[in-house]
C-alpha cells in the first residue's frame, strides 16, 4: 500500500497527475502502434477519438458506480437499466414532433436537448428510488438480483410492442420497440456550441484541420471534440463525487459501508442516506447513458444487455472501489486495454498478416489442425472472433483480480473525509493514515 | 370461535401484514378477471390449460436447475452467476453426444460434435427425439450430467477454492468472471447460431371442455426425468449422512468443521450433486424446447434465481415449488398482460415476494 501511495506522491500533481500520466501512456502506446503500421493521420485521429470516447464513458460510469458501491456499499448490477431509462426518456422529450412521411416512426415532445437530459436523469433517479425504497432493506446479494432483474424488465419493456408508439400530451411518441428508435434531434455537439454561440467559430476550427486532413475532416474532428467534452464531464463527475465524499453526507455513506448498525446507532437515518446516494448514482448513470448514445443516431433496447453492467464493474474493480481516482484510472485502463485493445490488436494483426479467408466456424478452423497439423485456420478464426474472446479474457481478468488483487489498483487507499487538507502536501505516512479507515470496499 | 373473534384476528392480520392483504386482493381480482373471461368466451379452457401445462414444464426445468443453485447458495454462501452457463455447458456436452450417437456415419463427425454449428447438420434431419432415438437421448442425459460435474469441480478447484473464505460478494463477482469466460468460450467453439435440435415429437391431444391440450413425448420425458431426479435428491439428503452434514454446514460451517465434518468433501459432494442436476436440467430443457443457443442458460438463470429466492435459499423443496411458481407465472401471466412482459412478470413476482416475505416460502426448512 505504501508503495502505491508513494507512486501517487512521486507523480507531480498527485492524483490528477497520475490520471494524466496514465492517459498519456495509453495514447502514446496507441499512436506508436499506429505509426509503426503507417496509419494515416485521419486514421490515427479517428482511433484517438474513439478511444477517448470509451475512456470517457467508462470513467463516468465507474465513478457513478463508485458512489454506490465504493462509498455506500450498494451492490447495483442493473446499471444498464438506468442508462437505458436515461437515453430513452431523453429521446422522448427531445425528439422533434412527429411528422408523417419522415424517417422516424414516432416523434418526441420537441423540447430542447438540455430539458431532455435533465428529464432523463430525473427518470433514472426516480427508477432508482422505486428500486431502492423496498430493496435496500434486503441483503446485498438480493439487491444485486433485484437490480439485474430490473434492468432486464426495463429492456423487455422497451422491446415490447405496447410501448412502441403511444400518445402523450396529444403527440405521437414512443420508444420504437425492438426495431430501435431514431435519435433525430439536433446534433448534440452543434447544440452544445450554439448554446455558447460558438458554432461558427467551431466550423472555422474544423476547416482549419483541412491542412492535415484534406477531405471532409468534420466527422473526425467531431469525434475528437466530443471525446474532449466527455473528458470534461468526467472531470465534473470527479469533482462532484469528491465533494460528495468529503462532505458530512459522504462521511455517513462511508460509515454505512463500514458498519450500518453503528451509523444507525449514531442517530443517522441510514435508509434515507442510502436512497439519496443510490438516486444520485442512478442519475449520473442515466446521464452517462445519454452521453454514450446521444450521438449514435439510433438506439435499440438490445444494446442494454447486462454485459455492459459487468464491463463497468470490471472497470471499477480494476481501478479500486472506494477511490475516485481509481475509478477514472480503471475506466481508462479498461477502455484502452480490455475494451478497445483487443479490437485494435486485431486490426494490427490484420494489417501485418492479411487473412482473406478466415474460417466461418470452429469446425473448419480445427479440422486442418487435426488432419495435417495446419494451425493457420485456427489462428485466423481466433483473430476473427476477437470480440467473443475478449469477453473470455475479461472474465479471466476478473477472476484473477478477485484472487490476487480484490482491492484493485488504488483500492483501500486512505481517503480523508474532509473538505480541507488535513496535512501539508507530501506529508509523511503516519499523518495521512490519521483519517478514517475508509479507503476501499471491494474486498469487504 | 365467534364472528367477533374472527373479525379481530382478521383485522390484526391486515394491520401487521398489509402487503399480504394487498397481494391477496390482487390475486382475487386476477382470478375474477380470468373467470369472467372464461364465462364470456374471451379465454378458452383448453388455451389456459395449454398455458398451465407449458408453465409446469418450464417450472420443472427451472426447479431442477434451481436445486443445484440453492445448494451452493446455502452451503458456500454466494449467488453463483456462473450457474446459467453450467446449464449451457451441460446442454452442449449432452447434445454433442446425442448428435454423435444418433447421427454416426450419417454426417461428418466434426459437425456432429459441434452440434451442427453453422447449419452443418440439423437435429430434425437426424430425427432426434425421445421416441425415435431413445438411446442417443439417454446417453446425452448421462454425458450432460457427468460433463457438468467435471466442469463444476474443475471451476471450484481452480477458482472458488482458493478464495473459499472470502465474503459472498467477492465470490459473486468471481462467479460473474467465470460466467463470462465460459459463455463466450462456448460461443467461440459452438458458434452463436440458435439451432433446432429435435424432430417433431409425437403428441397426444388431451381433451379439456372446449379443445385439446397437446402433451408430447418430450413433455413426458421431462416429467419422468425431473420427477425421478428430484425424488432421488430428496432420498439422498434425507436418508444419508451426507444430507445431515450438508444441513449442518448450511447452518454453521465452523461448528460443522469442529464436530468433525469433512467440510471440503461436503463441498465437493455439493458440486457433484448440484452440477449433475444442473447439467441434466440443461439437457432436458433443450430436449423440451427443441432449440439450442449459447445464451440459453444465462437467460434461464434469472428465472432460476427468482425461483430459488422465492422458495427460500437452501431448501430443495423451495427450489422446486419456486420453480413451478415462476414457470407458471411466466407462462400464465400472458392471459392478463402482453406477452412481451411475461418474463418481467416472473421477476416482479420475485421482487414482490422479497418485499413481503424476504426469507422465502420454505424458509427455516432447509433440507440441504
Amino acid at each position: 500500500m505504501s508503495v502505491r501511495n508513494d507512486v501517487a506522491e512521486r507523480v507531480p500533481g498527485g492524483d490528477a497527475g497520475l490520471i494524466v500520466a496514465v492517459l498519456l501512456v495509453i495514447y502514446a502506446a496507441y499512436v506508436l502502434a499506429g505509426v509503426g503500421l503507417g496509419y494515416s493521420v485521419r486514421g490515427q485521429l479517428n482511433t484517438i477519438g474513439v478511444l477517448t470516447f470509451y475512456i470517457g464513458v467508462f470513467a463516468m460510469l465507474a465513478l457513478a458506480l463508485n458512489l454506490q458501491w465504493g462509498y455506500t456499499g450498494l451492490f447495483n448490477i442493473g446499471i444498464v437499466g438506468f442508462m437505458a431509462v436515461g437515453i430513452y426518456v431523453m429521446a422522448l422529450v427531445s425528439k422533434p414532433l412527429y411528422e408523417s412521411g419522415g424517417a422516424a416512426q414516432v416523434g418526441g415532445l420537441g423540447l430542447p436537448l438540455i430539458v431532455g437530459i435533465v428529464a432523463g436523469m430525473a427518470a433514472a433517479a426516480l427508477l432508482g428510488a422505486v428500486i431502492a425504497l423496498p430493496a435496500l432493506r434486503l441483503r446485498a446479494d438480493y439487491l444485486a438480483i433485484v437490480t439485474i432483474a430490473m434492468s432486464e424488465i426495463v429492456r423487455f419493456s422497451f422491446l415490447s410492442g405496447k410501448l412502441q408508439q403511444f400518445q402523450l400530451l396529444g403527440e405521437r411518441v414512443g420508444f420504437g420497440g425492438g426495431s430501435g428508435l431514431i435519435l433525430d434531434f439536433t446534433n448534440p455537439l452543434e447544440a452544445f456550441f450554439q448554446f455558447f454561440g460558438l458554432w461558427d467559430a467551431y466550423l472555422g476550427f474544423v476547416s482549419a484541420f483541412e491542412v492535415i486532413i484534406p477531405n471532409n475532416p468534420k466527422p473526425v474532428v467531431d469525434g475528437l471534440v466530443y471525446g474532449v467534452v466527455l473528458l470534461g464531464f468526467v472531470a465534473v463527475y470527479f469533482w462532484l463525487l469528491k465533494r460528495t465524499g468529503e462532505s458530512p453526507f459522504g462521511r455517513v455513506l462511508k460509515a454505512i459501508r463500514e458498519d450500518e448498525d453503528v451509523a444507525n446507532s449514531l442517530g443517522k437515518n441510514t435508509n434515507r442516506f442510502k436512497i439519496k446516494a443510490f438516486m444520485l448514482g442512478c442519475a449520473l448513470m442515466g446521464l452517462a447513458g445519454i452521453l454514450w448514445l446521444m450521438t449514435s443516431g439510433a438506439v435499440t433496447p438490445n444494446f442494454f444487455r447486462p454485459r455492459i453492467t459487468f464491463f463497468i464493474w470490471i472497470a471499477l474493480i480494476i481501478g479500486g472501489a472506494g477511490s475516485n481516482t481509481g475509478s477514472v484510472l480503471g475506466g481508462a485502463v479498461f477502455a484502452a486495454l480490455l475494451y478497445q485493445g483487443p479490437r485494435y490488436l486485431k486490426n494490427l494483426i490484420d494489417t501485418v498478416i492479411p487473412n482473406a479467408d478466415a474460417p466461418s466456424g470452429f469446425g473448419p478452423a480445427v479440422s486442418p489442425l487435426i488432419s495435417n497439423f495446419d494451425p493457420a485456420p485456427l489462428f485466423f478464426y481466433t483473430i476473427d472472433s476477437v470480440r467473443q474472446l475478449q469477453l473470455v479474457f475479461m472474465g479471466l481478468v476478473l477472476i484473477w483480480l478477485m484472487h490476487n488483487r480484490p482491492e484493485g489498483m488504488l483500492g483501500h487507499r486512505k481517503e480523508t473525509a474532509a473538505g480541507i487538507p488535513l496535512t501539508a502536501p507530501r506529508a509523511s505516512e503516519p499523518a495521512e493514515t490519521d483519517g478514517d479507515d475508509a479507503g476501499g470496499g471491494s474486498g469487504e | 370461535m365467534g364472528i367477533a373473534e374472527t373479525y379481530t384476528r382478521g383485522r390484526q392480520f391486515a394491520i401487521t401484514r398489509p402487503g399480504s392483504v394487498l397481494l391477496a386482493l390482487v390475486g382475487v381480482v386476477l382470478l375474477f378477471d380470468l373467470i369472467a373471461g372464461l364465462a364470456t368466451g374471451q379465454h378458452s379452457f383448453s388455451g389456459i390449460g395449454s398455458l398451465v401445462w407449458d408453465g409446469l414444464m418450464r417450472g420443472l426445468v427451472v426447479g431442477l436447475a434451481g436445486i443445484g443453485l440453492s445448494m451452493t447458495y446455502s452451503i458456500l454462501n454466494f449467488a453463483n452467476f456462473a450457474h446459467g452457463d453450467y446449464i449451457t455447458a451441460g446442454a452442449f456436452s449432452g447434445w454433442a453426444t446425442t448428435y454423435l450417437v444418433a447421427g454416426f456415419g450419417r454426417a461428418d463427425v466434426g459437425a456432429l460434435v459441434l452440434v451442427g454449428a453453422g447449419g452443418s447438420v440439423f437435429g430434425g434431419t437426424l430425427g432426434i427425439g425421445v421416441t425415435t432415438t431413445p438411446l442417443a437421448v439417454v446417453a446425452g442425459i448421462l454425458v450432460a450430467g457427468i460433463a457438468t460435474v467435471a466442469l463444476a469441480l474443475f471451476v471450484d478447484r481452480t477458482t472458488f477454492r482458493p478464495i473459499r473464505d472470502a465474503d459472498g460478494i467477492t465470490l459473486l463477482i468471481t462467479s460473474v468472471g467465470v460466467a463470462f469466460a465460459l459463455r463466450y468460450l462456448m460461443q467461440f467453439v459452438f458458434g452463436s447460431s440458435v439451432r433446432g435440435t429435435t424432430s417433431q415429437p409425437p403428441a397426444i391431444p388431451l381433451y379439456l371442455v372446449d379443445g385439446a391440450v397437446r402433451i408430447d413425448a418430450h413433455d413426458v420425458a421431462l416429467v419422468v426425468v425431473a420427477g425421478g431426479l428430484m425424488l432421488g435428491v430428496h432420498l439422498l439428503l434425507q436418508m444419508t449422512k451426507l444430507g445431515k452434514a450438508m444441513r449442518a454446514m448450511a447452518d454453521n460451517e465452523d461448528l460443522a468443521q469442529i464436530t468433525g465434518i469433512p467440510t471440503e468433501r461436503v463441498v465437493r459432494a455439493v458440486w457433484v450433486i448440484g452440477g449433475g442436476l444442473t447439467g441434466m436440467a440443461g439437457y432436458m430443457f433443450i430436449l423440451w424446447k427443441g432449440t439450442l443457443g449459447f445464451n440459453d442458460g444465462w437467460l434461464l438463470l434469472l428465472l432460476i434465481f427468482a425461483a430459488v429466492i422465492l422458495g427460500g435459499i437452501g431448501s430443495i423443496y423451495g427450489a422446486i415449488v419456486g420453480g413451478l411458481a415462476i414457470g407458471l407465472t411466466a407462462s400464465v401471466s400472458i392471459i392478463w398482460i402482453p406477452s412481451a412482459f411475461a418474463r418481467a412478470a416472473a421477476f416482479a413476482v420475485m421482487i414482490i415476494l422479497l418485499l413481503v416475505k424476504p426469507e422465502g416460502l420454505f424458509s427455516g426448512r432447509s433440507t440441504a
